[in-house]
């Protein structure tokens, strides 16, 4: 009845049953928060206490604080931005692609992928308020009537069409993991020994019993919410890119940058993902559902992204020398070899050559080279933007108005603001929610375990399995 | 959600499988079953139980359809009429550049509108309840059958014989 393909490692390893699944996973939401825990918050509070005194200073004095300068208009800001948008796509990824190509691994991984996309762009969305200057103007953006000053916002623009992907993004995304979240929370509410966190766990939860007519509804608006999602987390970095590239800024101007700037953002937000999942499974012993399988995955992944975007690199370089305008082969060979040279080759060394390194097994294999190499990309990411953002600008049409820029510290503080905020948010998450998605693992246990299929229910009796009503076949998806 | 009145066998079984294939049997039997509760989905549980399949697919057809209006009306009637612009040397009203913009609103009411009605229509809410119903495990690692007794005709004894001959470890009676 249920066959399972004799050359795949078994997805969840250790021979768990659904009470297994249920105990590991709840164990950290309802023991009190570790020593480690306490450090770990403890410093993104510091982190973020810093990040919030330089932003706070930022908004007080306004943005002649920043290394910004009327040729290079933005620098950090914009960087910092696409950077963690760019993150936070991999989350959207694994929770809606991979569950509309039926791809069962994503079930251990998808909670916390999600919750990273979630925080990855709240962090964008502080650098969108920040580069404002005024924030509390932030709502101009919005369609609003003409009360604020007879006019509306320019439909036409890109940076309108933004406003609307990355509000809708972060509204359905949040929608998406929250809905994922109520079996999960049910399963808490339903074994709370303390009052408050029944309460609170209870009123979450929203009611769920778990009935087959909810779970039917609940599967069919989860497969509508991934079919609405995929071209979503397209569509934002798509638009996030065109920001650039409808602007005539030579380094821009190129019509490759939406499938570029997408493969990208995956490219970051998987590494990121497995930055999170490698600390996350062995601080919180999950090595069983978080296995190498997993690990080598996204590995995979990462390494096809990767190469996407050195293609993209490569094929941005020829068309700016075959294309023949000259101020657009200026800019590209001005980033090879111009002042900012080291920023464009740690992009290349980063991006193009480090992921190349896992074609070998034996190196996506190994969870310290992994992590590794995580950070790695996570920095040629950000010096991507960096490149494509600074050095297109630096040079302005006039040499009189050729500009460098250098950060200064409201810079630096107000991205490690945004380390600050994500680090913190992400352990309140990991603390006080199921870090892996307990009905979906249970529902993929089965067919995907190394175990006896009679053992999962937790009891060793033989049952009747394969005799009759095919019809009622549990893998019919 | 309804409140519960009356009196209730809870059949629990300890497998997805098992009640998977109980469903049918009891049907055939003709036991009338309210529903079965699970600590994930099972597929092809709510076609064995009869449940009519769902029609949330065309409330969010819907939803999507009105996002799409919504936004073209907006753009169109700002852009075209309210306060007429001629940016970049193109039509006041052109549609290219409004295409983003109206696939992020239908997305973005497709999706509210989509997820309100599967809380409407399941009655969930905050504080509607606190705990399943009939049995707490089955959040955990357990399959709960609820029959309500008063739309049975066989007797408690037929119904609980029947339960535990479909592969239920357990059979206990709720009352409301």
């Amino acid at each position: 009845m249920h066959v399972t393909s004799p050359v795949r490692e078994p997805l969840i390893q250790g021979g768990k049953t659904y009470a297994d699944v249920t105990e590991d996973i709840c164990r950290h939401v309802e023991a009190t928060p570790t020593k480690e825990w306490k450090i770990a918050f403890g410093l993104s509070l510091i982190v973020l206490a810093y990040g919030s005194v330089c932003l706070a200073w930022t908004w007080w004095e306004g943005l002649g604080v920043w290394g910004l300068n009327k040729t290079v208009g933005w620098a950090w800001d914009i960087t910092n931005f696409v950077w963690w948008v760019g993150i936070g796509h991999a989350g959207t990824l694994i929770s809606a692609i991979l569950l509309l190509f039926r791809q069962k691994w994503r079930t251990s991984i998808n909670r916390a992928a999600e919750a990273m996309t979630i925080f990855a762009v709240i962090c964008a969305a502080s650098f969108i308020l920040m580069h404002m200057g005024r924030p509390w103007m932030a709502y101009w953006a919005l369609p609003l009537p003409n009360a604020f000053g007879s006019l509306w916002v320019n439909f036409n623009s890109p940076l309108v069409w933004d406003v609307f992907a990355i509000s809708t993004y972060f509204s359905v995304s949040l929608v998406f993991w929250y809905i994922g979240l109520i079996p999960d929370l049910a399963t808490i509410r339903d074994r709370a020994t303390s009052k408050v966190s029944r309460f609170m766990y209870g009123t979450f939860a929203m009611g769920w019993d778990g009935s087959a007519k909810t779970w039917a509804r609940y599967e069919y608006i989860s497969l509508i919410l991934a079919g609405l999602s995929t071209p979503l987390v397209l569509s934002v970095h798509t638009i996030v890119s065109m920001d650039f590239a409808t602007s005539v800024i030579p380094g821009w101007h190129t019509t490759i940058f939406p499938p570029y700037f997408v493969a990208g953002a995956i490219f970051s937000g998987f590494a990121m993902v497995q930055n999170l999942m490698l600390i996350t499974r062995v601080v919180y012993k999950l090595e069983d559902y978080i296995t190498l399988e997993h690990i080598e995955t996204m590995n995979k992944v990462i390494t096809l992204t990767g190469s996407v975007v050195g293609v993209a690199y490569i094929t941005e370089f020829f068309i700016a020398w075959y294309g023949g305008v000259e101020y657009e082969y200026y800019a590209f060979f001005n980033r090879m070899t111009g002042p900012y040279w080291w920023a464009y080759w740690a992009m290349m060394t980063c991006n193009v050559i480090s992921p190349q390194l896992f074609w070998s097994r034996k190196l996506r294999r190994s969870i310290t080279f992994t992590f590794f190499i995580s950070v790695i990309v996570n920095i040629g990411m950000w010096f991507e933007r960096f490149v494509i953002i600074v050095t297109s600008l630096h040079r302005d049409y006039i040499p009189s108005s050729w500009a460098m820029f250098s950060p200064t510290r409201y810079d630096i503080g107000d991205y490690i603001f945004s380390f600050g905020l994500f680090f913190t948010l992400f352990l309140l998450f990991s603390k006080y929610l199921p870090v892996v998605n307990m009905a979906e693992v249970k529902a993929v246990l089965r067919s995907t375990s190394a175990q006896m299929p009679a053992k999962i229910a937790g009891v060793a009796k033989v049952r009747q399995r394969g005799t009759a009503e095919p019809a009622y076949n549990k893998d019919q998806e | 959600m309804a409140e519960l009145s009356g009196k209730y066998l809870v059949g629990v079984y300890d497998d997805d499988d098992t009640v998977l294939h109980a469903v049918p049997k009891l049907r055939k039997a003709g036991v009338k079953i309210k529903e079965v509760y699970s600590p994930f989905p099972i597929h092809g549980l709510d076609e064995a139980l009869g449940h009519p399949r769902t029609r949330i697919g065309i409330a969010a057809f819907m939803f999507g359809v009105t996002g799409c209006c919504v936004a073209l009306t907006l753009m169109i009637w700002t852009m075209g009429y309210d306060w007429p612009m001629i940016i970049g040397g193109k039509d006041p009203i052109s549609i290219p550049n409004y295409i983003p913009i109206t696939f992020e609103l239908t997305v973005l009411f497709t999706a509210f509108g989509m997820v309100t009605t599967f809380f409407i229509s399941n009655g969930l809410g905050p504080g509607t309840h606190f705990h399943p119903r009939f049995d707490v495990r089955s959040t955990d690692n357990k399959f709960v059958m609820a029959i309500d007794m008063s739309r049975n005709s066989m007797t408690e004894d037929e119904i609980s014989r029947a339960l535990k001959d479909s592969g239920a470890e357990e059979v206990n009676i709720k009352q409301f």
